[in-house]
């Protein structure tokens, strides 16, 4: 076996597709992440035991089982209960589901750092609740946190080729079912240029972030 | 049907073959991580250069795609053809090792310049200082991230049943083409993989305690797991001493360019 430079012409135009659907799996998934570990770090904040222990427990069960596995199951389980999703509405919903649980401890962190005087003086004018999250608290919160769901989205990222075992077809399932028709492999090794080409100008985009955003105190 | 039967005759060999996976990447990630860790630290900037391009490469990387390249890319180039087995230990060792070479220098990192200069003082060599002073200082620090990298790494094993190494995952989809029931299947799987998570978490757990209570002047209960591992070091002759300043290893003369 050798490498040769034709398959790679007749893989490119597959891989320009997948690679859309990779960046619309991110951002569709990185959305539902954000708003999903919002509502998991407020719920984890709330007064009734009811509501934090079983959120507790089940944000705890998704972080610590594979993706890969959760992605089975949307698969294949779900619809024998409710809606039968296509592979790429699975593996949307599976990666903003499993990253929302690690986003809810980030907002968790970011909510915590902001200085406990800012509750009391919210307090002491007698600003409602709601009041005090949107106006006090979230917006001293979000500068905390930005950086770090830049590198939650860059882990999502990588763990996006995943979704391609349920069937649907970003750049790496691309890469397979090109590969797997065509007897080659030279896509496999495309597609991992590409990986490092998207994720380390975003790693230095996110390092920029955290400097021009650093809390200083 | 799920059966008694299909929990021994495949899930348990593949809990076996997942365990493999694990513990064999964490061996490797941990070699890695430290190795390169350390290298991040060196004063010669070629070192730091490679090893800081090393963690960029395999920090954006995506395993499942790594783990592909190796078992069917490779061979374009080289002429190996690598086990599947081998292959995906490889990919998450690697991986895994990036992030954690990242963890070993932000602990060394954090370790008080005087410490390094003492150990300078008394005559100590780079890999002197780094195996008896600056990594037993940034131990501590390391073993809680460490442990949130070894999670990570056992969840990332399920990659390699794409690659038809048969661990539990692909014991499970197995399974379900043979049965038609996925709902108890993948239920099952995903208990099984939470059940190894909470074990390998309480058992880091442990060696948290012993990390931290090591950095006190008080010898653990029992022992630390240290001084059984390397009894050399017990009590008195290890980090803590150099700590409070006295140095015994000096008045026996052991401590290398000292005695001259």
């Amino acid at each position: 076996m050798s490498w040769d430079w034709d398959v790679v012409d007749a893989f490119l135009p597959r891989f320009w597709d997948g690679v859309l659907v990779t960046l619309q799996a991110l951002a569709l998934g990185s959305l539902i992440a954000f708003a999903l570990g919002l509502v998991w770090a407020l719920a984890q904040r709330s007064r009734l035991a009811l509501v934090r222990w079983p959120v507790n427990a089940v944000t705890e069960f998704i972080r610590d089982t594979p993706l890969l596995v959760q992605l089975f199951f949307l698969y294949y389980v779900v619809p024998e209960w409710g809606p039968s999703m296509s592979a790429l509405t699975t593996g949307i919903v599976g990666l903003g589901l499993h990253y929302s649980t690690y986003i809810a401890e980030v907002y968790r962190a970011g909510i915590d750092g902001v200085p406990a005087g800012q509750w009391e003086a919210a307090t002491a004018l007698s600003l409602p609740r709601r009041r005090t999250w949107r106006a006090v608290i979230l917006p001293q919160a979000v500068r905390r946190v930005v950086p770090a769901l830049g590198n939650y989205v860059i882990a999502m990222l990588k763990d996006s080729p995943m979704i391609a075992v349920v069937g649907a077809l970003d750049m790496f399932g691309e890469a397979r079912g090109f590969s797997d028709a065509t007897f080659t492999t030279e896509a496999y090794t495309i597609v991992g240029v590409a990986f490092l080409a998207i994720a380390y100008p975003a790693s230095l985009l996110v390092r920029a972030l955290e400097r021009r955003l650093a809390v200083t105190r | 049907m799920m059966t008694q039967g299909m929990f021994e005759n495949y899930f348990l060999p593949g809990v076996w073959i997942t365990i493999q996976v694990t513990l064999c990447g964490a061996v490797l990630a941990a070699a890695v991580a430290f190795a390169v860790g350390a290298l991040r630290t060196s004063r010669l900037w070629v070192l730091r250069f490679l090893s800081g391009c090393y963690f960029e490469l395999f920090r954006g990387m995506s395993s499942l795609v790594l783990m592909f390249w190796l078992v069917f890319s490779l061979p374009l180039i080289f002429r190996w053809q690598l086990v599947p087995m081998f292959a995906g230990v490889l990919a998450l060792g690697l991986t895994y090792g990036a992030y954690g070479s990242e963890v070993v220098r932000g602990a060394l990192a954090a370790v008080p310049a005087a410490q390094r200069e003492a150990g300078v003082a008394l005559g100590f060599t780079r890999l002197q200082r780094l195996r008896r002073i600056e990594i037993p200082q940034a131990w501590p620090e390391m073993v809680p991230p460490f442990n949130n990298l070894l999670i990570e790494l056992l969840k990332g094993t399920a990659l390699v049943s794409t690659i038809t190494v048969a661990d539990m995952t692909y014991a499970g989809n197995l399974v379900r083409l043979g049965s038609n029931e996925s709902a108890p299947v993948y239920t099952l799987l995903l208990v099984l993989y939470f059940v190894l998570a909470f074990v390998l978490t309480r058992g880091m757990r442990v060696l948290e305690r012993h990390a931290k209570s090591r950095v006190g002047q008080a010898p653990p209960r029992g022992g630390s797991l240290w001084s059984r591992l390397a009894p050399r070091e017990r009590a008195g002759e290890g980090a803590g001493a150099l700590t409070a300043g006295a140095a015994p290893g000096m008045a026996s003369g052991t401590v290398g360019g000292g005695a001259a």
